[in-house]
């Protein structure tokens, strides 16, 4: 009879503790903040009849906008030093790829996973090289959003961060344009959680590897080697 | 020539203003400049006895509106003194002298005062096709600015167009319009607005001759006292804003009841000015208090983030009407549009590979029951062994 495979899998911690906590208050903040941010954008006519002396809820969005911007931004802040203290999966360098070995895997998992040129390749164990590489670019638009919301609101703040991006507001033309910014950086968000949230279950389907669980339980699979069986 | 120059007092009692109006000057001034009342007596000892400070007033690219609020003071005496008392020895549009004379009139200005004047520029300066686009006397907007910046004690940009340009410095820019600040090496005090507000401009000016130093500036170079606030902070209208209480059009319940006009476009929210403090017409009132949005006309670039009507600008390169909304929904509208195409595609080109998984799958299942089944009957066997010895 032919030769089947027979899947083994080597189970692999691979997102510690602290990565897995940071990912999930980032997706609290982005929801808060995209929330909070497109109602700041676009006030919703609620309560009409009432008189402003009984209410405050506008205020009380742009607050919760505000705290979970901070909370963002020390999240991130968390997420930088876990790069440089964490595994190997969770170091900063994972983000960019700079070897041969690394662009080889961009590539490849252009072809294979994107373009789908070809069907298969061997798995990356954390992030692969393209992903990687697009958290990076999210992480330049995270620091980017920080900067601008912290610039808009720092002429009225005495507090030492928000007078940290002072220099945003001449940089991009006045207020008004670093508001522009910061409302068109928010479509990244949305546009990003989009293509992340389909590209896990895809990976998972495809790949059977556990990416969507790995998130809570840190635990990723993957073959070692193949063990085949003659029947 | 003219060295021996009288003060302000002396100037004052010359035209025939009496001493006391001149002390309700004085009082005006401590007011303008933000001085405690005790500081009364310093300013009166300052103006009876330090010569009136020269001032240079130029016009380059402007429409004179910095002007027109400026004479328009609720403190008319403070402009009328700035006018009639201080030393105005070259402006343009108020000037007696013309032709040759107004040039002279400027040249020895300078000249005598080297060092001591305060030069007031109002218009922003063309800079391109060599500057042909505004020059006075043979000269380019851009030399005399120059010549003038070089001996003056301080130099106040009036208004939108010497601080960022204005309207002139719209895209595409024409002429090349620049802010004064980008031509000269030294500090510039900005008074942005379309026009400024007058009693901001009496007190700054008046700030400038009382101490002989420029006021605390801001970050872009604004005097913090008038410009470090924005519109939407200090507006009458703001509980409306925080009680989420918007006008949704111009002529509903919520227009009448005053409602924020935020989400008409107003430009509050980025603009930083005096308005709703000072208010416009001796605190008369001020746009939004009249019912229209603020435009933003003291920020930089102001008329380039419009629309006026609308909260969220257009994006340039995009067309009119496209806002940051519109790039955004767009692009999420192909991403995911992208996803479903990709997923379809999946779906095809990685079936083989995924039924090949369940095969795997099965087969170590099949596999793992092989083991059990093989363990259980090792075991049964080893029992059965058991029970016979």
């Amino acid at each position: 009879m032919a030769t089947t495979r027979v899947a083994t899998y080597q189970k692999m911690y691979v997102w510690e503790l602290p990565v897995r906590l940071f990912h999930w208050v980032n997706v609290l903040c982005m929801i808060a903040l995209i929330a909070t941010g497109l109602l700041i954008g676009s006030p919703q006519k609620i309560f009409d009849a009432a008189e402003p002396s009984q209410q405050y809820w506008f205020g009380t969005v742009r607050f919760t906008h505000f705290a979970a911007a901070y909370i963002f931004f020390f999240n991130y802040l968390f997420r930088i030093y876990w790069g440089i203290v964490g595994n190997k999966y969770a170091r900063l360098k994972e983000f960019i790829p700079y070897t041969r070995e690394k662009l080889a895997d961009f590539w490849t998992v252009l072809k294979v996973d994107i373009l789908q040129i070809q069907v298969r390749r061997d798995l990356a164990e954390g992030h692969n090289a393209l992903a990687g590489f697009t958290y990076f670019i999210a992480f330049v638009i995270f620091l980017f959003q920080v900067a601008t919301g912290f610039a808009l609101y720092s002429s009225m703040s005495g507090s030492f961060i928000p007078r940290l991006f002072v220099w945003m507001v001449p940089l991009l033309g006045g207020d008004a344009w670093v508001r522009q910014w910061h409302h068109l950086s928010m479509w990244f968000f949305i546009v990003f959680a989009l293509v992340h949230i389909y590209l896990v279950f895809y990976h998972d389907w495809v790949e059977g590897t556990a990416s969507t669980s790995s998130m809570i339980s840190g635990w990723k699979f993957r073959k070692p080697n193949e063990i085949k069986r003659d029947d | 020539m003219n060295n021996e120059v009288p003060s302000i007092w002396q100037s004052m009692k010359a035209k025939g203003y009496s001493r006391r109006e001149f002390l309700f000057f004085c009082g005006v001034a401590v007011a303008a400049a933000g001085l405690k009342s005790s500081g009364l007596a310093q300013v009166v000892d300052a103006f009876e006895k330090k010569p009136r400070p020269p001032v240079v007033w130029l016009h380059f690219q402007e429409c004179t509106c910095c002007s027109e609020s400026f004479i328009r003071s609720s403190h008319p005496i403070v402009s009328d003194i700035i006018f009639d008392t201080l030393s105005l020895d070259y402006t343009e549009t108020l000037q007696a002298a013309s032709g040759f004379q107004a040039e002279k009139a400027r040249d020895d200005a300078m000249k005598n005062n080297m060092g001591k004047y305060i030069l007031l520029v109002e218009g922003s300066v063309p800079t391109g096709e060599n500057g042909v686009y505004c020059m006075i006397g043979g000269k380019t907007s851009e030399q005399i600015l120059k010549e003038a910046a070089e001996g003056a004690a301080a130099i106040v940009a009036w208004g939108s167009c010497a601080s960022n340009g204005c309207i002139q410095a719209a895209r595409p820019n024409p002429t090349n319009a620049t802010p004064i600040h980008k031509l000269i090496d030294k500090p510039v005090i900005k008074v942005p607005g379309c026009p400024p507000i007058a009693e901001v401009m009496t007190a700054i000016v008046t700030h400038v001759l009382l101490f002989e130093q420029i006021p605390e500036l801001d970050s872009q170079g604004r005097p913090k006292e008038f410009y470090s606030r924005r519109v939407h902070d200090t507006c009458y209208r703001r509980p409306f804003y925080d009680a989420g209480l918007f006008v949704e059009s111009w002529d509903d319940d919520a227009a009448r009841q005053g409602y924020c006009l935020y989400k008409m476009g107003c430009k509050g929210p980025n603009t930083y000015n005096a308005c709703s403090v000072t208010k416009w017409n001796s605190n008369l009132s001020y746009p939004i208090q009249a019912g229209h949005g603020c435009i933003g006309c003291s920020e930089a670039g102001f008329w380039d983030a419009g629309p006026f009507y609308q909260h969220l600008g257009s994006f340039p390169g995009f067309g009119i009407e496209s806002t940051a909304d519109t790039i955004g929904t767009t692009a999420a509208a192909v991403a995911a549009g992208g996803v479903a195409v990709h997923a379809a595609a999946s779906v095809i080109r990685k079936r083989k590979l995924v039924l090949e998984q369940r095969a795997e799958a099965a087969a170590s299942e099949a596999l793992y029951e092989e083991r059990e089944a093989a363990a259980a009957g090792k075991k049964a066997e080893e029992e059965e062994g058991g029970e016979e010895q």
